[in-house]
């Protein structure tokens, strides 16, 4: 489906994953962040770079690859995107939902 | 003469043993397997046991029952795999030189990986039915517990049987409903997926069934420590749950072996190609169940399936021809849901499990992802499957490696 973000037309799952990250930019990122009542830091992007860089590099992301990544451990990680922050995060980097989920 | 090495006699290595034994021309091929244990489990029965509704007995046959005629069993501990020099030492300073490994070590738990799991209350309140020592203690727990808070928990994924807790929570409000004691018994399923799940259509149904038994369902809860003096799990996040029993599934990893020879990931598992089951860095080691690395369950089913697939490609490779066996995903896993019914459900690296009928497309006699009486005698039935059918490497009629999209519905 679609939806509007940032006064764009974004591709995105029922539960707001986006589906082409060619779509994605830093606004998109501030307005899903905003959704979810995070305001992106400069500690929010050095995690959301690293969680893209894996993603493009077709590396399966999960809370303890990221917590022994060495840009964050998994604490702040929670601090940062509280709650879901493996889902918040790759949500704001605009990853599609992890599929290898097994 | 050449040699294939098989490490780990479980059920993927012992499958292998069987099909290579049959197919391999051995003027011209040895075959060894290697393993330092004597006692085969049948694991689907680590669920059964603590209900008391398997006896220990049922569940354990010497490894050496499966090891097919004119394949060497190394009864020896394994040291380490140098894939540079194609040898495997053994703990007793010998080496077997091959020219094909086979990996089928298997996944193992690892309570250490969590702050407080291997504490004080290991084994007095908190438990694991993920090994057969685990499962006996808790059954012996279960006896003469009085009721009170349960806490059904996975740590992290991936896990062996990923619907193994959830059948466990099933189970559980059926057999405290027998002992006439389930008002005394809060069952709690705490998970760190956004559901009971990982596939959504599979999800539903079961956390309706959940509802349904009044099982209270945590998701998305990551655990940090156990505390064993209060008696609580805690997250990251600062959520803490409290048990009188926690039944807890540790986090799982490959063996320390993988770690020891270097060919792992963080959790000791090994990048394998996810269709041929070859390795991705040593074109001659081959990796067959739950040490690999590929996107499916970690389950028996799985490993049935991949066992044909790889018995055809091994064939192909000796030859020096492309291997043309193309794995998908397939894993077919009973669900048993308490009071003598169970769920099936089959799916691949493709498709998620759907409702529709198995093994004959609009005839079953099973049904997918509803719970049937059928279901269940089909779970109890595998046990001989397992022992008669599975370990000497038979084919099970109707049921082909690759994922039939028949008799499903997708839509």
């Amino acid at each position: 489906m679609d939806k509007m973000i940032a006064g764009k037309t974004i591709s995105v799952t029922e539960e707001g994953f986006m589906t082409d990250f060619t779509q994605w930019d830093k606004t998109i990122a501030d307005a899903i962040a905003a959704e979810n009542s995070i305001t992106l830091t400069s500690r929010h992007w050095e995690v959301l770079d690293y969680i893209q860089t894996e993603y493009k590099n077709e590396v399966p992301l999960s809370i303890r690859k990221i917590g022994k990544s060495g840009v964050v451990d998994i604490k702040e990680f929670y601090q940062l995107f509280p709650m879901a922050p493996l889902k918040t995060a790759t949500k704001i980097a605009g990853i599609p939902k992890k599929v290898s989920c097994i | 003469m050449k040699r294939i090495v098989i490490i780990g006699a479980g059920t993927g290595g012992t499958m292998m043993a069987q099909h290579l034994g049959k197919e391999l021309d051995r003027k011209e091929w040895s075959l060894s397997i290697v393993d330092e244990r004597k006692e085969h489990y049948y694991q689907p029965g680590f669920l059964f046991l603590p209900f008391d509704q398997y006896k220990p007995e049922d569940i354990v046959k010497p490894i050496s029952e499966f090891i097919p005629k004119g394949v060497d069993f190394v009864n020896i501990k394994f040291e380490k795999i140098m894939p540079d020099d194609r040898q495997v030492i053994l703990a007793n300073g010998n080496t077997l030189i091959y020219d094909i490994l086979i990996i089928a070590t298997g996944s193992e738990i690892a309570p250490e990986e969590t702050e407080g799991m291997g504490g004080s209350e290991w084994g007095k309140s908190v438990f694991t039915f993920y090994t057969f020592e685990g499962a006996k203690a808790l059954r012996d727990k279960l006896k003469t517990w009085p009721g009170g808070k349960m806490v059904v928990h996975i740590t992290e994924m991936p896990i062996k049987c990923p619907v193994a807790p959830l059948e466990f929570a099933f189970q559980a409000d059926s057999f405290f409903k027998d002992k006439g004691m389930r008002d005394k018994v809060d069952i709690t399923y705490v998970t760190p997926l956004s559901g009971a799940f990982t596939k959504p259509k599979a999800t539903a149904t079961l956390e309706y069934l959940l509802k349904e038994k009044n099982i209270t369902i945590e998701s998305d809860f990551a655990i940090e420590s156990v505390d064993n003096e209060h008696k609580t799990i805690n997250d990251y996040g600062g959520k803490a749950v409290p048990f009188d029993i926690l039944v807890t599934v540790p986090t799982n990893k490959g063996s320390m072996l993988i770690e020891r020879s270097g060919l792992g990931d963080e959790l000791n598992f090994i990048p394998t190609d996810k269709t041929t089951l070859q390795s991705k860095k040593y074109p001659d080691i081959f990796v067959i169940g739950d040490a690999t690395n590929v996107p499916t369950s970690k389950a028996g089913s799985v490993v049935h399936f991949e066992a044909e697939i790889l018995t055809e490609n091994i064939l192909s490779y000796i030859k020096g021809q492309k291997m043309e066996g193309e794995f998908d995903g397939h894993a077919n896993c009973f669900i048993e849901t308490g009071g003598g019914k169970a769920l099936l459900i089959d799916f691949n690296y493709d498709h998620e499990p759907v409702t529709g009928t198995f093994p004959i497309a609009g005839v079953g006699p099973l049904r997918l992802l509803k719970e049937s009486r059928f279901n269940h005698w089909g779970k109890l039935a595998f046990k001989w499957v397992y022992w008669n059918m599975l370990l000497k490497a038979r084919p099970i009629p109707f049921v082909s490696a690759r994922m039939n999209v028949a008799g499903k519905n997708y839509n």
